[in-house]
């Protein structure tokens, strides 16, 4: 029988503060970014405008379709080469157009420039601005209402303590994914945001079964201090933990690798999400509910540790 | 075997054979070529198996999907109450007509229409189609001597207003019909000096100066008189003798013209009551221009010869055979009863939608292959229990979306892809709780009993919170979202069935009544 992580006996929660030290600077980074950028770079899903994806017989360097671009008078216009076996394709994004669609005039300008290839539409995204606001608006209450309605859920089924905890590391999780995907460079768009909210449906499972193991083993673990109880429970479902989490990543990263290039940050978010599910299941979730749980005791005159 | 048992046994076998049989038509339909199957339901049994068959969102298959908005702000409330209604009716007839397979034409909120036209190329046409109001009238033009008449009214308007300043007498005294070619029943305006005129007529005040029963109307773009290049502005009766709404039939033909018989136009028939109007109107109005207005631009504007009893009339312009084509249909269709404005458009080639499921299965095989070698790696024989199961909770989860007639997006399919990885999870909890009761010295069957037990409600807590969540995502997305939220959500419940109850049985079945002393987990 192949095993790993069995019998491990980890003081997880003798570290815990500095890993709120960690998640608490990836937290604050992601907000500052958030706050000097004004927000994540939105897809223009969110913003309005156009999003044009073309294919050109081979592969021109992106400088080239850049003036391209900016000679057919897209002078706003964001350019993007795609990467590896779709280099000869890129993106251009366009904001708020007079309503004239702009492909016609790039590939003219394109084939100006280079007489010998061919341009072709792959793909074409307008959204109105009145559209992507409504979006906007929409995919922050989706997010919202997905963490109230776990919360409610997790509220009902486990004591409060751990239902805060498990929230918190959600939005942690959901959060830190955001500031990765900033950081990177990457779009929120809707297909981000999908990926965001299954973000938060899953990487609460982790933190689901070590608060079941606490729950299941409270009566043997009472004589345990709340942290040595915590570090059993971790401790004891630690090799489920890994193992699901890395079942998951294994096809995260097979669409990250080989999903193709639309699929590309979805992908990336899901692996990063369920990354940060993980490690904060344990050094979120489960590490609140502790000082919460020592915190509720001590008020109570129970001497906790 | 006991009795739940056997009551498993025919569960599954029932889920197994219910999933063959909504899967078969895809089967059957997707086996088909390519170009059999985008045909437009030509084939008596094709749309039949294009229905039971998994639909593919737009991105996968390629297509268009736009979302227009009515504009009823210049209608009366009466009118505006039906308004999104008559221009659906208007704009299916016009697709229709057009020949998509499958279209999807349906209202959204107050005043928007979803439009899915699967499996579209022309582009271009489709929105030319969809995006004309189509609205149709035959006016009256002026004579040369009233059209003199207001444009002189104009010039003194615009001298007065000091409109284009300039050392050009002519251009100071006449600032409008200086730039005139031209000057008949209508005005013929040079390309370049086009822009100097529109602003001109944009000038405030323009609209008091034509008198109310007239107005200004510009003719087709790109007309050539004498070798020149330009566009004509007419002087119309803003009261339409007659509209759109009384044309029977509508065609596309080629020699309409006798000055350019190789020329394609639109010849159209009215009705009954149309014709008797038309015959009316020509009989008054012999040897005037009658102009042919179409969304507010004059096509053409023909010298009414003699009374014209018949009812034939006919559109020529600047025609292609396809334009023709095309115009016959939005005549027929009727008018849009009002603008309508395209505020959303996702369009996807087909070659992309076909590397996009390429990429997806692709992606999907690896991470499966991934899986499948880690749980047999890990788990031996139980982990192919768990593999088994995968692979039939993929297959319930394919079968329900071709069941319930959902949509398999590219977002869904990295759902699938994800749910491969996701399946064994419950496999992985209930395992590894198996193991920690055989490290406790429990018997394998006392084992395999407390395994499921006590991981089957970390399960299904772990199963809501995403359910949750994909409700949500359900609530908020579009389709490609909506897609994605289906897939998780009948994946994470096909899961319950065969990752736990499946498994469970074959364990039962491996276990017997014997006494086992080893299990490969």
């Amino acid at each position: 029988m192949l095993q790993m992580l069995i019998g491990t006996n980890i003081p997880f929660m003798r570290y815990r503060r500095i890993a709120y030290v960690f998640s608490g600077a990836l937290i604050v980074a992601t907000a500052v970014w958030l706050a000097v950028h004004g927000g994540p770079r939105y897809g223009v899903d969110f913003t309005g405008g156009t999003l044009l994806q073309v294919r050109v017989s081979r592969e021109l360097p992106a400088d080239d379709v850049r003036h391209a671009i900016d000679a057919a008078g897209f002078h706003g216009a964001e350019l993007q080469q795609m990467t590896g076996q779709s280099r000869n394709e890129y993106l251009v994004r366009l904001k708020q157009g007079d309503g004239q669609d702009p492909y016609e005039r790039i590939a003219a300008a394109v084939k100006t420039r280079f007489p010998d290839v061919t341009v072709e539409r792959r793909r074409t995204e307008t959204v109105g601005p009145r559209i992507g606001n409504e979006l906007r608006q929409k995919a922050v209450w989706a997010v919202l209402g997905s963490l109230a309605g776990i919360l409610l859920y997790v509220g009902i089924r486990y004591e409060f303590k751990f239902a805060l905890g498990a929230v918190v590391a959600l939005f942690h999780d959901v959060f830190i994914t955001l500031g990765m995907l900033c950081f990177t460079g990457r779009e929120v768009s809707l297909t981000v945001v999908a990926a965001l909210l299954t973000i938060a449906g899953y990487s609460i499972n982790d933190t689901i079964v070590v608060f079941d193991r606490i729950r299941e083993r409270s009566r043997a673990l009472r004589k345990e201090t709340h942290s040595r109880a915590m570090d059993i429970a971790v401790n004891e479902t630690l090799s489920r933990t890994m193992i699901t989490s890395l079942t998951v990543m294994l096809t995260a990263l097979a669409l990250f690798i080989w999903g193709g290039e639309v699929l590309r940050d979805f992908s990336f978010a899901m692996l990063v999400g369920v990354g940060f599910g993980t490690y904060s299941s344990v050094y979120v979730a489960s590490a609140l509910a502790l000082d919460i749980w020592i915190a509720i005791d001590r008020r109570k005159g129970i001497k906790a540790e | 075997m006991t009795r739940t048992d056997q009551w498993k046994l025919l569960g599954v076998l029932l889920a197994t054979a219910l999933s063959v049989w909504y899967l078969f038509p895809s089967w059957q339909f997707y086996q088909l070529p390519a170009a059999q199957r985008s045909g437009p339901g030509s084939a008596p049994g094709m749309s039949q198996l294009r229905k039971k068959a998994i639909h593919l969102g737009l991105d996968l298959q390629g297509g268009m999907h736009l979302v227009l908005e009515v504009d009823r702000s210049r209608m009366t409330a009466g009118a505006a109450k039906d308004a999104v209604d008559r221009a659906m009716e208007v704009l299916r007839s016009r697709i229709d007509q057009f020949g998509v397979a499958e279209p999807l034409i349906q209202r959204e909120g107050e005043d928007r229409i979803v439009i899915q036209l699967p499996g579209l190329t022309e582009r271009e046409r489709a929105l030319e189609l969809i995006g004309k109001t189509a609205l149709l009238e035959f006016k009256l033009v002026r004579t040369s001597d009233e059209a003199k008449n207001v444009f002189d009214r104009l010039d003194a308007f615009l001298a007065a207003r000091g409109g284009a300043a300039g050392l050009d007498t002519a251009l100071r005294r006449t600032p409008l019909s200086a730039h005139f070619l031209s000057l008949s029943s209508s005005a013929f305006i040079r390309q370049e000096d086009l822009p100097v005129a529109r602003r001109l007529l944009a000038t405030p005040g323009v609209d008091s100066i034509v008198p109310g029963d007239s107005q200004l109307q510009w003719g087709d773009a790109n007309q050539t008189m004498q070798g020149v290049t330009g566009q004509e502005l007419y002087v119309l009766k803003r009261e339409p003798e007659m509209t759109g709404g009384s044309i029977a039939t509508a065609d596309a033909q080629i020699g309409l013209k006798s000055t350019n018989p190789g020329a394609w136009g639109v010849s159209m028939k009215l009705t009954a009551t149309g014709r008797a109007d038309f015959a009316r109107v020509t009989g008054n109005n012999v040897n005037r221009q009658l102009a042919i207005v179409l969304d507010g631009t004059v096509q053409s504007a023909p010298v009414i010869n003699e009374r014209i009893p018949s009812g034939d009339a006919s559109i020529t312009g600047n025609f292609t055979a396809e334009s023709a084509r095309d115009l016959a249909i939005v005549l027929r269709a009727g008018a849009l009863p009002a603008p309508v404005h395209i505020i959303e458009e996702r369009s996807v080639g087909p070659s992309l939608g076909s590397d996009s499921i390429k990429d997806g299965v692709r992606a999907g095989i690896i991470g499966a292959a991934l899986v499948v070698v880690f749980m047999l790696v890990y788990y031996q024989l139980s982990g192919v229990i768990a593999i088994v199961a995968m692979v039939l909770n993929i297959f319930y989860l394919l079968a329900c979306m071709a069941g319930l007639g959902s949509t398999l997006t590219l977002p869904g399919l990295a759902g699938i892809v994800l749910t491969i990885g996701m399946a064994v999870d419950a496999n992985v909890l209930i395992f590894e709780r198996i193991r920690e009761e055989l490290r406790n010295q429990r018997s394998v069957r006392q084992s395999v009993e407390l395994g499921y037990n006590r991981a089957f409600r970390t399960i299904l807590d772990a199963h809501v919170t995403t359910i949750i969540s994909a409700l949500f995502l359900f609530q908020f997305g579009t389709g490609p979202i909506k897609g994605f939220a289906i897939t998780l959500v009948v994946g994470l419940i096909a899961n319950m069935f065969t990752a736990v109850l499946f498994t469970r049985m074959i364990f039962d079945f491996m276990l017997g009544r014997g006494k086992v002393e080893r299990l490969s987990i």
